[in-house]
């Protein structure tokens, strides 16, 4: 596998860091006048999403992560795992298991077209589109004559998620929903 | 990367450095300070462990710093002199450094090091507009931020802090403390600091004498939002002292697998004509100017950046 040095390093670049692949965020070349060079980065944890930062010696090395990002259209769950297929054309299914779906698993709508990232060809996350449309599975019925309030209340969706929504949605109604907020767009249809 | 032919700062932020140049002179004119200017390519480089000189085949070294040519002028009789001109260090490419960058370096005679540190702090209000400076020790720096004796610290205790702040493996004492003192200044959050007092064997040209029961290099950096802006020695007279340097820093060099480099002895032997009594300081101009003008990184006040 290649290996980067610090006089590569830039945004966006994957690398294994403690046996886990990260991606670089930032990375800043420190040098006192009089002392050392350091080369301090900031990578995101591509499994965990947490934020390390290291400081390496200037003209160390680091190995490459085999990490790729594909689109694939989501299927459907059975429970344990998210079943995806690609969109290449050869119609390979590929299985995603809880720890990599994440929070993605409460705005997969049926056929959405998401971005998984495989790492030694494994999936590790899974991207929703930004907007999905959902069904609304559960609410409290809305008082008719509220809507020029704007007060909210709660709702569930077919995936299990809640969303805050305005009161005048009714189970059944098919939502636009943000992903990366998790929030309420519009209602779709009735 | 694509490359641009176009320059990276902004005419109107060059226009704007045209104008900060001339109030640098305008600065070192007011106080009787002559220009010099001194050549930027040498036989010789410099032993400093953490320099590296870009090296030019057949002809020797550009200079990572005016220092040598402007202390032989103060040896054959230059009175206060000032220089403005590019510097160049091999490697060093980021926000903040350019292989080529531009130096502004002074040297007052008969001045201490107070009164230099005060002319440095007036020139940086001249171009910034007046703020509070602060000044600490080295070792107050340290002791602050980390709990550790700068001046003799314990190797146990330095590497235990340098992996809490995210440095695995340190080669030696040397690279951890620079990588600690780095992380300290980064943390502190003080607009102007001027640091003091450095450990003796950081003296690079600068005297050593005993301060408080320890032997502190008389030297000072200047700290703007963070960044090092200025670094200032009394200056070494003694050419026995230089010698002896120049062998401390080939031995460490050859430790860390780097080349080895002459002393110089043109300068050597100016050292031993006499030098006089003097202070001097270099300042990373373009720092400076990036400061007076709200940029991010050198790369907005330089015309073109190395590629």
């Amino acid at each position: 596998m290649a290996s980067y040095s610090t006089n590569e390093f830039r945004p966006g670049l994957k690398v294994l860091l403690e046996g886990e692949p990260c991606t670089m965020l930032e990375s800043e070349f420190v040098k006192p006048g009089k002392g050392q060079a350091f080369t301090r980065v900031k990578f995101r944890n591509l499994i965990s999403g947490r934020v390390w930062e290291r400081t390496l010696r200037s003209g160390e090395t680091m190995q490459a992560a085999d990490v790729i990002d594909r689109e694939l259209d989501f299927l459907y769950s059975d429970g344990d795992f998210w079943h995806f297929m690609t969109t290449d054309g050869n119609y390979d299914q590929v299985a995603v298991g809880a720890a990599a779906i994440g929070e993605a698993k409460d705005f997969l709508a049926e056929q959405s077209r998401c971005q998984i990232t495989f790492w030694d060809d494994n999936p590790i996350a899974v991207v929703p589109p930004n907007f999905v449309e959902l069904t609304v599975t559960e609410t409290d019925p809305g008082l008719r004559g509220d809507t020029a309030q704007g007060g909210t209340k709660p709702a569930t969706l077919e995936t299990g998620a809640v969303v805050n929504v305005p009161l005048f949605i009714e189970i059944g109604d098919m939502l636009r929903i943000d992903t990366r907020k998790g929030e309420y767009v519009s209602r779709t249809k009735q | 990367m694509s490359e641009a032919w176009q320059p990276s700062a902004a005419i109107e932020t060059l226009l704007q450095r045209a104008h900060l140049l001339e109030r640098t002179r305008a600065f070192f004119k007011e106080r009787g300070v002559v220009e010099v200017q001194t050549p930027t390519l040498d036989r010789y480089g410099v032993t400093d462990v953490a320099i590296e000189n870009i090296v030019v085949p057949a002809y020797g070294y550009l200079q990572s710093s005016p220092e040598f040519h402007m202390k032989r002028l103060l040896a054959a009789g230059m009175p206060s002199c000032f220089q403005i001109n590019p510097a160049f260090r091999a490697g060093e490419t980021g926000r903040w450094h350019n292989p080529e960058f531009t130096m502004l370096e002074w040297y007052r005679l008969g001045f201490g090091l107070a009164e230099l540190m005060a002319e440095v702090a007036a020139l940086v209000d001249w171009l910034l507009g007046p703020a509070k400076v602060r000044s600490m020790t080295l070792g107050e720096l340290v002791l602050d931020a980390f709990g550790l004796n700068v001046y003799s610290p314990s190797e146990k205790a330095v590497r235990a802090v340098c992996r809490d702040e995210g440095l695995e493996n340190p080669r030696d004492l040397h690279e951890a403390m620079d990588f600690l003192i780095e992380r300290a200044i980064a943390n502190l959050g003080i607009e102007r600091l001027f640091l003091t007092d450095y450990p003796s064997d950081q003296a690079a040209l600068a005297k050593v004498a005993t301060r408080g029961g320890r032997r502190v290099a008389l030297r000072f950096e200047l700290i703007v939002d963070g960044l090092e802006i200025a670094n200032g020695y009394d200056e070494l007279r003694d050419v026995n002292e230089y010698q002896r340097r120049c062998k401390q820093d080939n031995d460490r060099r050859r430790l860390l697998g780097l080349p080895q480099k002459l002393k110089n002895p043109l300068f050597e032997a100016a050292m031993a004509a006499g030098l006089p009594d003097c202070c001097g300081v270099a300042v990373g101009l373009d720092r400076l100017f990036a400061l007076a003008l709200g940029k991010h990184g050198l790369h907005e006040v330089l015309a073109f950046t190395a590629s």
